[in-house]
């Protein structure tokens, strides 16, 4: 006779989908706030709301919330965490690549040209904090 | 057997959810194969997934001829639903799991701190490579440094100052053209330029913004990485399109009274 253990299998079985509604709420949450954001500051777009998304589900999941804790919550967050390399692989698959490929030279230049220069400011940083931790050694 | 395969097409097509479900697991296999033979595991299996499936998209184009990639096929149409905003957000969200409080609240000031320098490099690269391509005016000049932010912030700066249909194209392209390179370059240079921890991550989603293109890459990278630099790269756009057609169109005619 042990019932309070069938309601606790019960319970976490149920509590799979609380994990994946989690994530829902704080997607939906995070694309209002974004919308909002955008709108208040009139840059006539969304700003942020993957990044308030995130913000929102970190809050939860470095929380002290019970429910949190239980693995099932975490496996309906860590599936779709896994979903994501696929959702990637679908998204470079559905690239305007030959459209891309094609443009002109211009549009080529612009595009490689200011991420290298990014590349190189983070470069110089990095060995700026290098010589930094160097120097305090 | 002709009735066979028109019922196997139409199935694909019909559950194209469930056919994209197959289509990346299938190219994540052969991605794992090609990273252990041909590179033996020096490069990442993700980032030659990755590559793989712009080769994809790039048949597809040269198949259908259209904008979509492989989901312009009937059959691949799923590709679209799995990494069309919606679900790659929420998988990209979901991978987020995991971050630090503490992380992003000891670095979240420089990552929001390199957006407008981000933003800033990007603009006056693009608006000195178009001068450097003939374009003078003011308008256009500012339109393709706008692309050269993000795609997103392209066509609205063009179309808020009026820019010509051809000039917002090409905008268009840069921005895509950025979105891809970094795909595919951030494996490659992540260690030597220091993308190696969350502060770094934090700052080069901040520098060269494109949510999906900094995602994609330090998915290949670290995914541990992918919610600090995807963060703050997802604020990229939308200050771009704030800052382009204001402030930095304003200094560009300026320097340029076309």
């Amino acid at each position: 006779m042990e019932p309070p253990h069938v309601f606790r299998r019960l319970h976490d079985r149920k509590i799979m989908i609380y994990g994946v509604a989690t994530l829902a709420a704080c997607m939906l949450c995070g694309s209002v706030m974004g919308s909002v954001f955008g709108d208040l500051i009139g840059a006539g777009t969304e700003i942020g709301s993957v990044g308030f998304s995130i913000l929102l589900l970190t809050l939860v999941s470095n929380s002290r919330l019970p429910f949190v804790q239980k693995p099932a919550f975490v496996q309906g967050v860590t599936f779709w965490k896994s979903m994501f390399i696929p959702a990637v692989i679908a998204m470079t698959a559905t690239q305007d690549v030959l459209h891309m490929l094609s443009s002109s030279v211009v549009a080529i230049v612009a595009g490689v040209v200011s991420v290298s220069v990014s590349y190189l400011l983070l470069y110089g940083l990095h060995r700026l904090g290098e010589k930094k931790e160097g120097a305090e050694q | 057997m002709n009735m066979v395969l028109e019922h196997a097409a139409k199935t694909l097509s019909g559950s194209g959810l469930v056919t994209a479900f197959l289509f990346a697991g299938i190219v994540f296999y052969l991605a794992g194969l090609l990273a252990d033979k041909l590179t033996r595991g020096r490069i990442h299996s993700s980032a030659i997934a990755i590559f793989l499936g712009l080769i994809a998209a790039y048949i597809g184009g040269l198949i259908t001829g259209g904008e979509k990639g492989l989901a312009d096929i009937a059959v691949f149409s799923g590709l679209g639903v799995l990494g069309g905003s919606t679900l790659r957000n929420f998988t990209l969200i979901a991978a987020s799991y995991g971050a630090k409080m503490e992380e992003i609240k000891k670095c979240g000031i420089a990552g929001f701190l390199s957006l407008f320098v981000g933003i800033f490099t990007a603009y006056t690269t693009g608006a000195i490579v178009a001068v450097a391509f003939g374009y003078r005016d003011p308008v256009s000049v500012a339109t393709i440094a706008a692309g050269t932010v993000t795609f997103v912030v392209g066509p609205i700066t063009g179309q808020t100052l009026g820019a010509s249909s051809a000039v917002i194209a090409l905008s268009v392209a840069a921005g895509l053209i950025k979105t891809v390179f970094i795909m595919i370059m951030t494996p490659f240079v992540a260690k030597r330029v220091g993308i190696t921890t969350p502060r770094m991550a934090m700052i080069y989603g901040g520098l060269v913004g494109s949510t999906s293109g900094v995602s994609t890459g330090l998915a290949a990278t670290d995914p541990a990485l992918v919610p600090y630099g995807t963060m703050i790269a997802t604020f990229y756009s939308g200050f771009g399109c704030l800052l382009c057609p204001s402030i930095l169109y304003q200094l560009t005619r300026m320097i340029l009274p076309g």
